[in-house]
């Protein structure tokens, strides 16, 4: 392995490339890495893997990415970090490093190249079978390369095979159902500086395999003790490989602390790469295997019933002593040691399982909860499926009997600096559940989600029940509860999951064919679901208000141009498309004749008004209906629905035909003068063209189709034209409306105009429980037929009085524009005991009207209807406004202007 | 993420579908039911613990509707089958139990 630099806190330090951080900082006899985040105590390693809860670093080079362990990092020439107290910091700058997605399908996916993992794989490539094997290690080995072992040549020889795609640094963040999972590869960071510009840092995966294999392994487990965070003080599978397989040899003297024939392992590992053993301190009564003999054989002292209760340390904070008891007779004692080796059994990871439901089991054998899982499609597998492998014998013990003193500083959750002592503050709250101490204890909630305090946490509980005499006594911490995880397993930045879904590629913009002349005129834009539709159009220096102003007074005395491409557009055919439509809204289309439109309302079963828009009648057997613009597809959802499900007999064929079809609408009463002076081949007259007709013409030899169709109460005339013309159509009109200084106006304009003559917009003027007859639309009922939504209407809760009810409002004070979703009051309200106002209705709609010349509003009122002339309040803060209830039309309300 | 058969295009994700409704409620002849009937209708579904038919949407595909048994408590999808035809048995319960803790 090569030699490399890298910078931690602003200090130079060397290390081998490709091996942890953590190993490199270890090695130069760094053992504090940080301060904890709420009591500032020193803190060093402990682990291996991302179980660590301590060294957690922050990148400074490349995309500054907050809170790594540093026990994952690869080290490189370039690497630069530095460390964090818990909390990380976000970047300012945007992250620009390339991230990126792949879908994957195949017959297996093993999760975990340890041992177990490539075995499994190993079947599975034997059968025939693709397999996709993930690991988020650099090599495959698991366990093995932790103890510094090579694969039998049986497990090598897979990696051969070209059924096999074998993706290192590839974590599985979750497990979803029919076995579908998302995996974070890192694929740059190790190289640092070497690292291509063009490779995506991160793929994020997604998998859809026929068949899962989860043998993910396990995390050794700490014990609670006072004073358990010094430095110097670590999982002795982590000590062990850190020392024997990276060469550390900053420790001189350890005492190993265990339950397990685990620690004797790593004791003997410790002690052949020459760190003295003091002595291997085990709570069980007796163990017996090869290990306890082997570190007899080696003359390690060994002594039973003996726990670790307490350490000492020196100025600097690290583990100098350990204090020991001994179980039976309480007797303490202590001896030297800079290390502090500590196994507490394996927990095996139980994340991914968990995340669809499957409970562990308590395995008294193993200390742990395992997860032994098979079905058709999912397998666990390894430690994960209790194969521990060696003979561990495990005592089932998370720490000794600590006083108050002693649990203040025995801690469970480093990272959230919760103690033993937290714990049974929250179950002399009176909390039991695991998931209620969890939440006040805050343990597990971290950075790292509890791996290591998880099963620490439910260990301590079930000790606590059952030294406390009488009721809560528990059989087996299965008692207290289980693990449950929720994904991502590990932090993952927003930037992966991101990838290229970004700016503007972060959600698809759907634009009308005369956007670039809107861009160009200056226009502001509105969302309006995914389109962008232009809001208002401001000259040189004008306010929003000042150019909705204008553009109103332009359409109503003079014209003015609005683009209504985005509006839904389903085209309708077939014999019996009338027949359905008929169904479908609640007023008669089968009646309505061929070239002549009609606006049209629509139900749900529940009698609730859905969508609303006008439908004209091209032929016989074709309707062309338009929709709100945000309503588009679940209306024609909403056809399909009733024509595949529920009425099967009916020869009808609906087609989105909005992005083939421009609206351009010319409005106001010089509209027709302007118009008449493209269209040459039809009289466009009152008499020869009248309201809601519709005609098939042509301008500049340009099929197009004109209806006298109004959303303004003006004159007005919408030209539909195949969306490539739509430029062209749109331009001719612009440089003949010169002359009548023709207006464009954008949405804001139009919802002036609309609400002044009370029509409404679904959405705004309704809250999804409004009927036709709450909108005040009795007369788009239709009596003499069935349709969706009809037989509701008789229903008393639809009947009842009281419901609320479209209506106007004039404020007061002219001046005074109510804000949208404001709440109205009885004038005469008064607070109840409890301080509350009971509102009789809000605001849906509120506008400066340059027509009228002063502010008004819609508004749904129970009962509205009957109550035009009365006075309400409308409190808005401190202040409350009134207001005059009002016919919701407000101008022109004989239509005499729209011809 | 749910793996949904599509009668006509095979397995899918689930972002492509758009879940409808209980199954097998058809819309009854309003005219025939008292009110309360009618309101039985609008708003009361099965809700059943296990396996339920539902009919779904193809909305990304195929722009289909058809019915499909799935498991509430597992998530584990049964056959799919298309409206008007014979209504295939809800699979066996091995497997809910298991879970349902
Ligand atoms: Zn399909």
């Amino acid at each position: 392995m090569s030699e490399i630099k890298f910078i931690f806190d602003d200090i130079t330090y060397k290390g081998h490339h490709g091996e942890p951080m953590s190993a490199a900082l270890l090695r130069s006899g760094l053992l504090t890495i940080t301060n904890s985040t709420y009591h500032g105590r020193p803190r060093g390693i402990i682990g291996l893997g991302v179980e660590e809860p301590n060294a957690i670093v922050q990148l400074i080079s490349d995309t500054k990415e907050s809170m790594r362990p540093a026990t994952v990092i690869e080290v490189a020439d370039g690497l630069h970090v530095s460390s964090l107290t818990g909390v990380g910091a976000l970047p300012e700058a945007p992250d620009e490093a390339r991230y990126d997605k792949t879908n994957h399908y195949v017959d297996t996916l093993v999760i975990g190249a340890g041992v177990a993992g490539l075995k499994a794989a190993h079947e599975h490539l034997q059968l025939g079978r693709k397999v996709l094997l993930i690991d988020d290690q650099p090599k495959p080995g698991g366990h093995l390369l932790h103890l510094g072992m090579n694969l039998p040549s049986v497990l090598l020889d897979i990696f051969t095979n070209e059924n096999l795609t074998y993706v290192p640094r590839c974590t599985a963040i979750g497990l979803y159902d029919q076995n579908y999972i998302v995996a974070v590869e890192r694929r740059s960071d190790h190289l640092g500086e070497a690292a291509p510009a063009e490779r995506a840092r991160i793929r994020v995966w997604h998998i859809r395999a026929d068949k899962v294999v989860l043998a993910p392994g396990a995390f050794q487990r700490p014990l609670i003790f006072a004073n358990n965070d010094r430095p110097g003080i670590m999982l002795s599978h982590a000590a062990a490989t850190y020392v024997a397989v990276y060469k550390v040899a900053s420790f001189r003297q350890a005492i190993v602390a265990t339950i397990d024939n685990q620690g004797y392992r790593d004791a003997l590992r410790l002690h052949e790469a020459g760190v003295k053993i003091e002595g291997i301190y085990d709570v069980r009564q007796i163990a017996s295997g090869p290990s306890i003999d082997a570190a007899k054989a080696a003359g390690i002292p060994i002594r039973f019933r003996t726990a670790v209760i307490d350490t000492l340390a020196n100025e600097k904070g690290a583990c100098t002593k350990v204090i020991l008891s001994d179980i039976d007779t309480n007797e303490t004692f202590e001896r030297s040691a800079d290390l502090l080796a500590v196994s507490g059994g394996w927990t095996p990871i139980a994340d991914l399982p968990t995340y669809i439901g499957i409970k562990p089991q308590w395995s008294a054998k193993h200390a742990a909860f395992l997860v032994n899982h098979t079905t058709d499609i999912l397998q666990t597998a390894g430690m994960l499926a209790g194969e521990f492998g060696g003979d561990d014998d495990p005592a089932i013990f998370f720490g000794p009997t600590l006083n108050d003193e002693q649990s203040r500083v025995a801690y469970i959750d480093f990272q959230r600096d919760a103690t033993l002592h937290d714990l049974k503050r929250a179950v002399g709250a009176g909390l039991q559940s695991i998931e209620h101490i969890k939440r006040y204890t805050t343990i597990g909630t971290a950075h790292d989600q509890g791996k290591t305090s998880g099963m620490l946490t439910i260990g301590a509980l079930w000790q606590l029940n059952n030294s406390t005499e009488g009721k809560n006594h528990s059989l087996s911490p299965a008692d207290i509860g289980t693990l449950s995880f929720r994904p991502p397993y590990i932090p993952v930045p927003f930037a992966a999951l991101a990838g290229r879904e970004r700016g503007p590629l972060s959600d698809p913009i759907r634009i009308s064919p005369l956007h670039q002349w809107h861009v160009a005129a200056g226009a502001e834009f509105e969302d309006v679901g995914q389109w962008k539709r232009p809001w208002y159009f401001p000259k040189t220096g004008e306010s929003m208000d000042q150019a909705v102003r204008r553009e109103c007074i332009a359409a109503r005395k003079g014209v003015a141009i609005m683009d209504a491409s985005t509006l839904g557009k389903i085209d309708i055919q077939g014999p019996d498309a009338a027949v359905f439509l008929d169904r479908i809204y609640t007023n008669m289309f089968s009646t309505l004749p061929e070239g002549q439109c009609r606006y049209g309302l629509m139900c749900k079963a529940d009698g609730i008004v859905f969508d609303d828009g006008v439908t004209t009648r091209l032929g016989k057997n074709h309707f062309l209906m338009t929709t709100t613009t945000g309503g588009a597809a679940r209306v024609l959802a909403w056809l399909e629905e009733w024509l595949q499900t529920e009425w099967p007999d009916l020869k009808v064929y609906c087609t989105s035909v909005t992005e083939h079809i421009a609206t351009i609408a010319l409005v106001g009463p010089k509209s027709r003068e302007l118009l008449q002076e493209l269209v040459t081949d039809i009289n466009i007259s009152k008499d020869a063209f009248p309201f809601m007709h519709s005609r098939n013409t042509t301008i500049d030899g340009i099929q197009v189709r004109i209806a006298r169709i109004s959303f303004s109460g003006e004159l007005a005339f919408e030209i539909n034209v195949t969306h490539s013309y739509a430029k062209h159509i749109w331009e001719r009109l612009w440089t003949l409306g010169r002359r009548y200084e023709l207006t464009p106006y954008g949405t804001e304009t139009m919802h002036v105009l609309r609400a002044e003559k009370g029509y409404i917009i679904i959405g705004q003027d309704t809250d999804g429980t409004q009927t036709p007859y709450d909108l005040n639309m009795s007369w788009i009922v239709s009596k003499k037929k069935e349709f969706i939504g009809k037989r509701s209407f008789q229903l008393p809760y639809l009947q009842a009085s009281g419901r609320p009810q479209l209506v106007g409002l004039l404020p007061e004070d002219i001046d005074e524009i109510i804000p949208e979703g404001a709440y109205i009051t009885l004038y005469s309200a008064q607070a109840d005991e409890d301080g509350k106002t009971p509102h009789t209705g809000f605001v849906t709609s509120s506008y400066h009207s340059p027509e009228m010349g002063r502010a008004f509003a819609l508004a749904l009122i129970a009962d509205g209807l009957n109550r035009l002339g009365e006075i309400v309040s409308i409190p808005i803060g401190k202040k409350v406004l009134s207001a005059t209830i009002c016919d919701a039309v407000f101008i022109d309300k004989e239509n005499l202007r729209r011809d | 993420m749910l793996y949904i058969p599509c009668p006509y295009c095979g397995l899918r994700n689930e972002t492509e579908f758009h879940y409808g409704a209980e199954a097998g409620v058809g819309y009854p002849d309003p005219n025939t039911l008292t009110d309360d009937e009618w309101a039985k209708y609008i708003h009361i579904r099965a809700n059943p613990k296990g396996w339920l038919a539902e009919r779904w949407v193809h909305f990304a595909g195929c722009s289909r509707w058809f019915n499909l048994w799935r498991n509430t408590v597992t998530h584990e999808i049964g056959p799919a089958y298309l409206p008007f035809t014979e209504q295939p048995k809800a699979p066996s319960n091995i497997g809910q139990e298991e879970q349902k803790a």
